[in-house]
């Protein structure tokens, strides 16, 4: 059996050492990653998905630490994954959300996970859709992502999930009714944290009517909760309506399918794209026209468009 | 595995002690020599320290301490990654550690003591020339 092979029934076995080695390999070693994912991916599916975004201070991991206790109490195993961001400078990381959830640390059924976006744009990270994989593999009825304290624009993270809940908290400076496209429109489930803190009301009726103005006639009304996750406060509601959610998934077969096949696709063209894309440039720098063109460009004799179309043509056509 | 795999650190305070300032401030210089730095906050069990590095499958632990507990605390913490199969981790320590526990802490297995006042740029370069590649 090949070291590769060993993992994968490592993590069909549960294995925690197993689980934190193919993390690793999806995350560093394209080669190894494309067979591990290969043997394990006949046994996902299983676990259902939740990821939680919103700004960061919004109180994330402390909801998230509340979330699993509760999980674990009615029986259930979980995965956790905590993305944080890579210096676009440094190409370091601070990963710290672990902090908020080290009591959960010697639960055995219980794997919290930190990554680094490693600058993949969105929230998360690249291999964060195979690290869920590896935590579905193994077991887990429930796995959590937690995103990177998101803006705006941070919404790569309803490709990974089922249940998106976006979190929210009063005197964070940001005004409700300014937030405008992206975050607002992927949530399955709101949560205004923090709720003792002045303000929460306020932001519970203009998330509402937010919605109201824009949500006509989906399946799905995305509820707003109120939590304080410090004291656990609303957290049982929020687990009721996460299940709700995935009640309604399961139960609506066409919104399902729906879903699935958009993520599928998605990420289908994904793979096939950064593998063209790869090969083609790869084949260019080795044979020094890449080079010729980017001389050509500095040189103002083309630009970089027509180039790229020129280059494209001579490898499209070497190929047959 | 090869070169431009990203270094992971994970920096514990294992035992009792009341503030993190330092080991804040080693975690940052790391960071900022492109590391990825898990911290786990304060008051680790050697039980958590063990179990963290497992799961986050680091490729270091840095050992932050001002209690005077280290000779309690470090053999359990080497002995659980040894448990673990986890001896190839490289394990360095900080903090209020005497001169002449040094060496005892040495024959544990941890690979070097920074004590206060060492210069960040010593870590990380000690932490980027010794680094093994795990395959």
């Amino acid at each position: 059996m090949t070291k590769t092979e060993e993992i994968a029934k490592g993590i069909l076995a549960g294995n925690r050492r197993s689980i934190a080695k193919a993390i690793t390999i999806v995350e560093n070693d394209d080669q190894e990653a494309q067979k591990l994912v290969k043997e394990i991916y006949p046994h996902t599916g299983r676990a259902h998905i939740i990821g939680l975004t919103g700004a960061g201070g919004a109180g994330k991991s402390t909801l998230i630490e509340k979330m699993v206790k509760e999980y674990r109490r009615i029986g259930k195993k979980v995965g956790v994954v905590a993305v944080d961001p890579t210096s676009p400078f440094t190409g370091g990381a601070f990963l710290g959300d672990r902090i908020r959830m080290q009591e959960l640390c010697m639960d055995k059924d219980v794997f919290i996970r930190s990554m680094a976006t490693r600058n993949y744009a969105g929230g998360i990270a690249k291999a964060t859709k195979d690290a869920v994989r590896v935590l579905d593999a193994s077991g887990k009825d429930i796995v959590i992502v937690e995103t990177v304290g998101a803006g705006q624009s941070e919404v790569e993270i309803i490709r990974v999930a089922q249940t998106t809940v976006v979190v929210h908290a009063p005197g964070l400076g940001d005004d409700i009714q300014a937030i405008k496209a992206g975050i607002m429109e992927i949530a399955d489930i709101f949560v205004v944290n923090k709720a003792d803190r002045e303000g929460a009301d306020k932001a519970v009726i203009d998330i509402q009517s937010n919605l109201q103005l824009n949500n006509k006639e989906k399946p799905w009304r995305p509820p707003v909760l109120r939590t304080v996750a410090l004291t656990g406060e609303g957290i049982l509601e929020l687990i009721g309506q996460i299940e709700q959610h995935r009640c309604f998934l399961e139960g609506n077969v066409e919104c399902k399918t729906a879903l699935l096949r958009t993520k599928t696709e998605t990420e289908l063209v994904e793979a096939i794209r950064e593998r063209v894309t790869n090969s083609v440039i790869e084949e260019l720098k080795r044979k020094g026209e890449f080079d010729e063109l980017v001389h050509e460009i500095m040189e103002r004799q083309t630009d970089p468009t027509s180039a790229a179309r020129r280059l494209l043509k001579r490898a499209l056509k070497n190929e047959t | 595995m090869h070169k431009g795999k990203k270094i992971r650190v994970l920096i514990a305070k294992p035992g009792l002690d009341s503030h993190d300032r330092g080991a804040k401030i080693v975690a940052r210089a790391l960071r900022d020599a492109g590391m990825e730095v898990i911290y786990t906050g304060l008051r680790q069990t050697p039980e958590q320290i063990a179990e963290t590095a497992l799961q986050e499958d680091v490729d270091v632990i840095g050992l932050s301490i001002l209690s005077g507990a280290h000779k309690t605390l470090f053999p359990r913490i080497m002995r659980l990654l040894e448990d673990q199969d986890m001896t190839d981790v490289m394990v360095f320590a900080g903090g209020i550690i005497p001169e002449e526990d040094i060496a005892e802490l040495k024959k544990l297995g941890i690979r070097e003591i920074f004590g206060p006042g060492t210069p960040t740029e010593t870590i990380i370069q000690y932490v980027l020339e010794n680094i093994s590649k795990k395959s």
